[in-house]
């Protein structure tokens, strides 16, 4: 039997973290995110599970622990910078992502900046539109996409990178179900990793084979085979969890 | 808030490259600024026209927009001629107005209204993302051309946001007077519009940072300047310098 020792892609190794003048949002946490793992993090809100995105990302420092990328611990700004060529972060708010005047410039101010020629980052961006089929928008003036365009654009921007995982927070939020059903097509058809913070747990079931749940600070894996939604007489219902079989 | 409103047309302003048009408009605007004499504004005001007319925009929103700057003027035609001062005065019920105060307020007025049309003629005619990029393409300091960009990208969301917070505050009822109350509940819709303006500036500076934004903005334009560009350039740079002489001619 061969044992695979290659480090997973990122790692929270005891994770703790406080806001300010606030309670312990994560205490001694750990999450895994390994090459081509499809994550699905769910909890209540105030849970810390933006927090633990932008944790990852070195967006903010934690109290405590560590994080580890290709199992090396990051420490240095330039190991930031490694980690974030490798991952890529849709925020939320697609305003927040989308900043360019025009949607290529959008998508293709990631690869000039990871040093790509004009021509080369052109070609990206154009390609990375075209594989998401959103050529059409190439042209446009960001701040006019509707809702759910700029959500798609905003996912090109990251992908325009090439990463090898993707962090995503709400995806869904406020999308229309022709959108949220591009959005679940692209995701599965990619070859990445990724981890997607959302409260919309049959897109979850979808696109993720795994879970974490955020719960008193930690984070609790399983399968999402037991997400699911429906009512519940207990008051765990709320919670991933699985039925006995009935006999 | 609108944005832009002349920015879309097919005529040769609209296609020219907007470095061009920078330069000639800051040339033309800061000579009719400078003007005294009433030749020169008349001049300006004369080919601030024909670049209008050329821009081929809608002069009802030309117009529109002229209004608000003459409403100034409006002030200054009332208040000059009756303030200014002078040796040469008209008594009008019984009145006395300074025949040089109405002369600087019509120079005035003729003067910014010429300067109004440049800018709608030779900027607005642009985007102002293409007016960053020409900026940018003036190295003019990338700071500023960012500051421009960012406003006019942000500035609407912010717009936005003071509206919701307004349209709630309507929803509870809220109605503005002349009293305290009111004047605190717009501090505070202020303030919350500042801070929400803060948190929304470090996510955009959090989603740059990791996308590799190193202050270096690397941009994809190649414009490149055509003859027509440089025909019009050297059109505009020489009417600006005709009118210099027209000044300065005694």
């Amino acid at each position: 039997m061969t044992v695979d020792s290659t480090p997973p892609l990122v790692q929270l190794q005891q994770i703790s973290f406080a806001y300010p003048g606030r309670r312990q949002i994560l205490e001694q946490a750990d999450v895994t995110l390994d090459y081509r793992q499809r994550i699905g993090l769910i909890g209540p809100n105030g849970s810390g599970k933006t927090t633990l995105l932008h944790l990852l990302m070195g967006l903010i420092n934690p109290t405590g622990g560590k994080v580890l990328f290709k199992g090396r611990e990051v420490s240095s700004k330039e190991d930031w910078r490694e980690l974030r060529r490798s991952i890529g972060l849709v925020f939320q708010d697609a305003d927040d992502q989308l900043f360019s005047p025009t949607v290529l410039e959008d998508v293709a101010f990631g690869p000039l900046n990871l040093g790509l020629s004009q021509e080369e980052a052109l070609d990206k961006s154009r390609q990375t539109l075209d594989n998401l089929g959103l050529t059409r928008l190439t042209d446009r003036i960001t701040h006019q996409l509707s809702g759910g365009e700029k959500k798609l654009v905003s996912l090109a921007t990251v992908l325009s990178m090439q990463p090898e995982a993707m962090l995503l927070d709400e995806p869904t939020n406020n999308l229309d179900g022709t959108i949220r059903a591009r959005l679940i097509s692209i995701l599965k058809g990619l070859k990445i990793g990724y981890m997607i913070i959302s409260h919309d747990w049959d897109f979850l079931a979808e696109t993720c084979d795994e879970l974490y749940t955020l719960r008193d600070g930690k984070a609790l894996r399983s399968g999402t085979e037991c997400l699911h939604c429906h009512p519940h007489a207990h008051s765990g219902g709320g919670l991933p969890h699985e039925h006995p079989q009935q006999q | 808030m609108t944005f832009e409103q002349f920015s879309t047309g097919s005529s040769f302003l609209h296609q020219a490259d907007p470095r061009g048009k920078l330069v000639s408009a800051g040339l033309l605007s800061l000579v009719v600024a400078l003007a005294q004499n009433m030749r020169t504004a008349l001049a300006g005001l004369l080919l601030s026209l024909l670049l209008t007319a050329a821009a081929r925009l809608p002069w009802t929103k030309v117009l529109r927009r002229l209004l608000i700057v003459n409403g100034f003027n409006a002030f200054l035609l009332l208040l000059l001629p009756l303030t200014y001062g002078g040796a040469e005065t008209a008594r009008v019920a019984g009145f006395d107005l300074s025949l040089s105060g109405l002369w600087l307020a019509v120079l005035i007025t003729i003067k910014s209204n010429a300067v109004i049309l440049i800018f709608i003629s030779l900027l607005a005619t642009s985007t102002v993302a293409k007016l960053g990029q020409g900026l940018q393409g003036l190295r003019l300091s990338p700071r500023l051309c960012l500051l421009l960009l960012f406003s006019y990208r942000y500035l609407g969301l912010i717009h936005e946001e003071y509206l919701r917070l307004h349209r709630a505050a309507g929803l509870r009822s809220f109605q503005p007077k002349t009293n305290l109350h009111t004047y605190k509940t717009y501090a505070h819709l202020l303030g919350m519009v500042i801070v929400r303006s803060w948190n929304r500036a470090a996510r955009v500076q959090q989603a740059m940072i990791l996308r590799g934004f190193d202050g270096t903005f690397r941009s994809l334009d190649t414009a490149i300047l055509h003859r027509s560009d440089v025909i019009l350039t050297a059109g505009l740079s020489f009417a600006a310098l005709a009118l210099t002489v027209l000044e300065l001619a005694r």
